[in-house]
């Protein structure tokens, strides 16, 4: 049996306490007033006394209202039917659905065992060649996306979500505006690609704890369904959102800062969320895309600054293109030997003289004389941005290589580029120089 | 086991308060008993009749009034037979067994025994009864792979001691008495394989600490010449992330020079350990012709998994270094990263509420960090064999800004200093050690006037870099533009190594040397040119030519062929006015 409670003592914040007998740390009370009910997390017992955590917030809890503990800690329900749904981060109906209440499975589970773990081997194309080309991704990793606000994150992640060939996608949003909402939920039916997915949403406009729960939950759906053999992708966006919501909590929770408000416990919350990707030998994997918002474009602040530390790479998004010099997928060595012999070299060749460019730019910008080599590197760099970087290309893997090759032979000489001999036998457009010169000579003698 | 119980009377976090009435040891083990479950804890501060202990697992469905059983004992590993090749937690569970008994999932409060209870060692007697003996000296051997492991009067024992009983060669179990030490006293002591010892104490079983001066060779060609480390020193390597911290301790557990090496893998991502996990086992030692794994122990405590075991970790890691130096076995632990562990530091120094210095960390964290760094160092054992434990450790600095308190902590102890650096990582200049930044007290490979001159080269070259960037190449002369070059080429062609090409990711010592010799000759030859755009076509032929001189094993033919090339292209610009 039990006890129903109605003596609160302190409402702070999203964080009430009272005095309470055989509680267990981590269980979940309803908490019924006036204004309505809503689940609570007991955040921590100090003799008799139970802090809770309210999930629907603090706001309109009288000190009379009734505290039910339920002797269960959070769960969410799973089966086939969540597919093509969107929920809250309570895991309540967002759509007008009904709600689903069986197999009802803890979120927030134990993690892998390292020793279970294997070696991720297949890439997830996406048909985004800054992706598949420069910073392969690959089953099972974990990838921030590293963006300032206003930068258009959030329809990356609906096209990777349409493009990326895996069998269920979740979506978590956390402190999403309204409207971005509507748009990955119209964007992903009028594609088609809602069936297959489902959505945990919590808007800015929803109570805190909510956007706490939205990750947890995510994976807990994202296991079962890797458990029973299917690829799955977690795109969650965004993940400063659901850091400063574990700041709001540690401060109202009196806990000493440790950088600019931030718990202490930052990396190690993150952390426990992003190792839930994994591939499972035997059965599924889960892959992991977020959103993570740079305040100030400052990669140093905590929360990107962590996450880079967690998560195997980062994609930035810069001037809505994927920038190519701090981007890394630290799993691409393991797949793109596989893909084309050329596809390393194609990677490290291109990269060097996209940041000669850069250099070249700089130079450019502060009016040194441009050499000769500073004007091929121009015209390479120009060719790189629009037919390469842009994100509205999408073209498979192999076309990006030789769509590589013959960028590189229209502006340079064989040995400029530094790439192997032996592939520039093999993989080198050879009439394509002569093309390209007659071109240019009639352009010449066109004007 | 005392029978010595406690109850709870406060949660928050990992962390729980516990009134005791019994004495209580700080450091000392609990298990704080919910259903059947048992979760390991221990104690870190006392205050009346209530202690504070942090419980190494989740701790959801606590509740107040629960038992906490003390053990009496503070935290220890076991330490036997058996532990190389294994894979464990930060607590010593060893992780394969706990797959194969709870599948993918790790489970809470289930903790397996470290060693193998029913394998039988040949063990061979190296004492004869009689003998006077003290704690740390070897009674026999038990062979463990490629190695001879000795088993030693336990370390806690002190004082001399007469053996009385020695078991005749034979197969035995760990837990068998092998021999019986009596003291002055006349009283007996049982020696089996396996010995306890606390965690956060330094093992101390040796004649006497000697000075690291004998290089450690790593393979890695900017380490070795410019920035080597020595047996039995200490170096770190922070950077900033993606910069190629773990690559390069990867790279480095793999080619070492050394008898044993400990991967703490403490708090950072599990995906890396796989790696290691997997692969190892496959990979060949040069040095023995076995797998890598045989010389291989790995802690595993990545960052999902528990923060409070991540602290222990690191000490479970060196202890266990420890032990292996006192075989007379040259150890080199690599902790990947010490900021994790400095942070689960912070988190629980929070949760205490002490009051918190710099970044919050506890402003016990140098003394800390330091301590941890000392237990590296190479040792005289009594029989004159020598061991040493070598202490490589990251470090994650917070926005990668080296003026934080774990790094700075870091650089007061330790004999090297690797600083990794964005620039370079983000130029794919790999390993991305900041070859100007960067400094160690230990004695290189390679000769000191060729080092002094590498530097001065690089640095020159750095200078007229930055100049360039402000007058422009035009406004560069073409002397200071050939000094440009020449440090570049140091750059590419040395400080500069591919992981992923077999011959070039490992550079033995003695190819250093004839490499290094002979690239500071390049550098030391005079130059001239017509012009910068021929100096640069030069230079790029040549860094071509020179890696692919990389690439090509020593007693290749190859190897002379494009020596001779290089000397070929060398001749036709050289300078001889």
């Amino acid at each position: 049996m039990h006890k129903v409670y109605t003596q609160l003592d302190r409402i702070a914040g999203n964080v009430i306490s009272l005095v309470a007998e055989d509680v267990t740390y981590g269980e979940l009370a309803l908490v019924q007033s006036d204004q309505g009910s809503s689940l609570s997390q007991v955040i921590r017992i100090e003799g008799n006394r139970v802090f809770l955590q309210v999930f629907a917030g603090g706001r309109g809890i009288s000190t009379g209202a009734e505290v039910r503990f339920l002797g269960r800690v959070m769960q969410v329900p799973f089966s086939e039917a969540l597919l093509g749904r969107i929920f809250d981060g309570s895991g309540d109906p967002r759509d007008r659905g009904p709600a689903i209440t069986q197999n009802m499975i803890p979120i927030g589970g134990p993690s892998v065992n390292p020793a279970k773990r294997i070696i991720p081997r297949n890439m997830v194309r996406t048909g985004i060649p800054m992706i598949d080309v420069f910073n392969t991704l690959v089953e099972s990793q974990k990838l921030p996306i590293f963006s300032i606000a206003g930068e258009p994150y959030n329809d990356l992640l609906a096209r990777i979500a349409l493009q990326a060939e895996v069998d269920v996608i979740i979506l978590g949003g956390m402190g999403l505006k309204h409207d971005d909402y509507l748009t990955f939920r119209d964007t992903l039916e009028e594609q088609g690609a809602l069936s297959r997915t489902v959505m945990f949403i919590h808007t800015a406009a929803d109570p805190t704890v909510e956007c706490l729960l939205v990750p947890d939950v995510s994976l807990a759906v994202a296991e079962q369904f890797a458990l029973q053999g299917k690829r799955v992708l977690v795109l969650l966006t965004d993940m400063t959102n659901f850091s400063d919501a574990l700041k709001e909590i540690a401060i109202t929770m009196e806990q000493i800062p440790a950088t600019r408000g931030y718990p202490g416990d930052l990396y190690s919350q993150l952390a426990s969320r992003y190792e839930k990707a994994v591939d499972f030998e035997g059965a599924g994997s889960i892959t992991l895309l977020a959103v993570t918002t740079m305040p100030g474009d400052d990669v140093t602040h905590p929360v990107p600054d962590n996450t880079g530390y967690i998560t195997e790479g980062q994609f930035y998004l810069r001037n809505g293109r994927i920038e190519p010099f701090g981007s890394l997928s630290r799993l691409k060595q393991l797949v793109n030997s596989k893909t084309r012999e050329d596809h390393r070299a194609i990677m490290t060749v291109m990269i060097q003289l996209f940041a000669s460019y850069r250099e070249t730019l700089e130079k450019q910008s502060m009016g040194f004389r441009m050499s000769a080599w500073d004007s091929k590197l121009l015209k390479y760099g120009q060719r790189f941005e629009t037919e390469m970087m842009d994100l509205s290309v999408n073209i498979p893997l192999e076309k990006a290589l030789d769509l590589g090759w013959s960028i590189l032979a229209d502006c340079f000489d064989p040995e400029e580029t530094g790439a192997p001999s032996k592939l520039i036998e093999k993989f080198w457009p050879n009439d394509h120089s002569q093309e390209t010169q007659k071109e240019e000579s009639q352009e010449v003698a066109s004007v | 086991m005392s029978k010595n119980t406690g109850r709870i009377i406060g949660i928050s976090g990992n962390l729980i308060r516990v009134e005791f009435s019994e004495s209580v040891i700080q450091n000392e083990v609990g298990y704080a008993v919910v259903g059947d479950t048992r979760l390991k804890a221990e104690i870190i501060r006392i205050q009346g009749s209530s202690a504070e202990m942090q419980v190494f697992e989740d701790t959801t469905g606590l509740s107040v009034n629960d038992p906490v059983e003390f053990t009496g004992e503070m935290l220890s590993v076991q330490l036997g037979p058996g532990l190389l090749t294994q894979i464990y937690d930060g607590l010593q569970n060893p992780l394969p067994a706990l797959a194969a008994e709870c599948g993918f999932f790790l489970q809470r409060g289930k903790y397996l025994d470290p060693l193998d209870r029913q394998k039988k060692w040949a063990f061979s007697p190296q004492a004869q009864k009689g003998d006077t003996v003290s704690a740390g000296d070897s009674l026999g051997t038990v062979p463990e792979g490629i190695f001879e492991h000795r088993i030693m009067v336990p370390f806690r024992l002190r004082g001399d001691y007469t053996v009385d009983v020695i078991q005749p060669e034979g197969e035995y179990t760990v837990d068998t008495v092998v021999a019986t030490l009596k003291d002055e006293r006349g009283e007996t002591h049982d020696v089996t394989m396996v010995q306890t010892w606390p965690v956060k104490v330094p093992i101390q079983a040796y004649a006497e600490r000697l000075r690291p001066t004998e290089p450690l060779i790593t393979k890695v060609r900017i380490v070795d010449t410019l920035f080597p480390i020595a047996r039995g020193g200490t170096y770190c390597v922070p950077g900033p992330f993606g910069a190629g911290k773990t690559v390069l301790q990867q790279i480095t557990s793999r080619h070492a020079e050394v008898d044993v090496v400990i991967i703490a893998a403490c708090g950072e991502r599990a995906g890396e350990v796989v790696e290691t996990l997997r692969e190892f086992p496959e990979l060949t030692d040069p040095r023995t012709g076995k797998s890598l794994m045989e010389r291989t122990l790995i802690i595993c405590n990545t960052s999902s998994m528990p923060v409070a075991a991540r602290e222990a970790s690191v000490y479970t890691a060196v202890t266990i270094a420890e032990y292996y130096r006192q075989m007379g076995l040259n150890v080199l632990l690599l902790a990947d990263s010490t900021s994790r562990w400095a942070q689960a530091l912070r988190e629980v120094s929070g949760r205490l509420e002490e009051i918190p210095g710099e970044e919050a960390f506890p402003a016990y964290l140098e003394s800390v960090i330091a301590a941890f760094y000392e237990r590296g160092g190479v040792v005289k054992l009594r029989d004159g064999s020598v061991g040493s434990v070598t202490i490589g450790g990251t470090v994650s600095p917070a926005g990668g800004n080296f003026e934080e308190p774990v790094t700075q902590s870091t650089l007061k102890v330790v004999g090297a200093f690797h600083g990794l650096s964005r620039e370079r990582s983000d130029a794919r200049r790999y390993p991305a050690i900041a070859p100007l930044d960067s400094w160690s007290k230990y004695d290189s490979v390679v000769n000191d006037e060729d080092v002094a001159l590498a530097r001065k080269s690089l640095r020159d070259g750095n200078e007229i870099n930055q100049m360039m960037k402000v007058v422009g190449e035009e406004g560069t002369s073409i002397d200071d533009f050939v000094i440009y070059m020449k440090a570049e080429y140091i750059d590419a062609v040395y400080l500069q190594q591919d992981a992923f090409n077999d011959v070039d990711a490992a550079t033995d010592a003695e190819r250093q040397e004839y490499v290094f010799g002979r690239i500071m000759k390049i550098v030391r030859t005079p130059m001239s040119f017509e012009d910068k755009e021929a100096t640069r076509r030069f230079f790029q032929s040549l860094t071509q030519v020179t890696k692919d001189w990389n690439r090509v094993k020593m007693d290749d033919s190859g190897f002379k062929e494009l020596e001779e090339r290089i000397e070929k292209m060398i001749s036709e610009v050289t300078d001889y006015a």
